[in-house]
């Protein structure tokens, strides 16, 4: 498996995904700079980081999905490519469009930075298949835009088509329906607010995120 | 020319930010405040002097970066 992770000025969670890449591919992920154009041949997942990309300036995530390298992204996407998007990364999403729907500021207004019980509600996925549906899991979130909004005919859609991957228990942000993660159509691409990087490891204090990498590796054995 | 946007939310979409600005101006008094909606102006120096071009050319930059049409309508204003 082969793995990229885009570093925009401002990303700060760059390092910890292709840590997590890293662990299940069993070699380095390529770093790629927001500057370049192009991607390497033969990428299977892209990874887009947390951070405050462009310092959130306009809208988060607005200016690094209009840099060179995010419409190489998205052509990877719309030609069937995985790309996977973590709180700043979901944000960049979204603003490509290749997600629906944006990311508001947070209800209550204040930066939320805790651990936080989430739902999975997919095991249907190539980011949910090691876990079970409907499995409770612990990992943290830290953003101050996480308030997840679409209309209602594009929240119906998305639960129709079993494309919400997470759930949060105790709803941190005031995101419609408690979402914390939606699929693709093609169920391909997820963009999330919790940081599953940072519960990957057991020394990082929990590991209820390393089912999330895990599916990815099984997604990635059981195609190739 | 100055052309002048005013990036707003559309009616509808929830405004933290304006409903904790309006219980703030109710703490300094200022009552009767029914809502408040908080939004953006973004001023841009041109070098195009033709105002119907302008026009076009910012609608695109509205369109394609300056707000976020899933939530926020914009508006033009040039200045000669």
């Amino acid at each position: 498996m082969k793995a990229a992770v885009i570093v925009f000025p401002g990303s700060n969670c760059d390092r910890d995904l292709a840590v997590a890449f890293e662990g299940i591919s069993g070699r380095p992920a390529q770093m790629i700079w927001h500057k370049d154009t192009s991607l390497p041949v033969g990428l299977d997942i892209i990874g887009i980081p947390g951070g405050f990309s462009f310092g959130d300036y306009l809208r988060c995530g607005a200016i690094a999905a209009r840099s060179p390298i995010c419409r190489a992204v998205v052509d990877f996407a719309r030609s069937g490519g995985h790309v996977l998007g973590i709180c700043n990364g979901f944000q960049v999403l979204t603003e490509t469009g290749l997600l629906p729907g944006v990311l508001m500021r947070n209800s209550g207004l204040k930066f939320v930075c805790r651990d936080v019980d989430l739902t999975v509600r997919t095991s249907d996925s190539p980011y949910t298949n090691s876990y079970k549906k409907d499995q409770n899991i612990r990992i943290p979130v830290a953003h101050h835009d996480g308030n997840y909004r679409a209309d209602e005919i594009e929240i119906a859609r998305l639960w129709d088509n079993d494309r919400v991957a997470f759930t949060y228990g105790d709803n941190p942000n005031g995101s419609t329906d408690d979402i914390a993660g939606i699929l693709s159509q093609n169920r391909r691409v997820l963009g999330l607010m919790p940081h599953p990087e940072r519960q990957n490891d057991a020394a990082l204090g929990g590991e209820d995120g390393a089912g999330l990498f895990q599916s990815v590796a099984q997604a990635f054995v059981s195609t190739s | 020319m100055i052309a002048r946007v005013f990036v707003t939310l559309k009616p509808g979409v929830l405004d933290p930010q304006g409903a904790a600005i309006r219980r703030s101006l109710g703490q300094l008094g200022f009552d009767g405040v029914n809502s408040v909606r908080q939004g953006k102006v973004i001023e841009l120096d041109l070098a195009e002097t033709d105002p119907k071009a302008a026009k076009k050319r910012v609608t695109e930059m509205c369109e394609k970066l300056l707000a976020n049409m899933v939530i926020e309508n914009f508006e033009v204003e040039l200045e000669p």
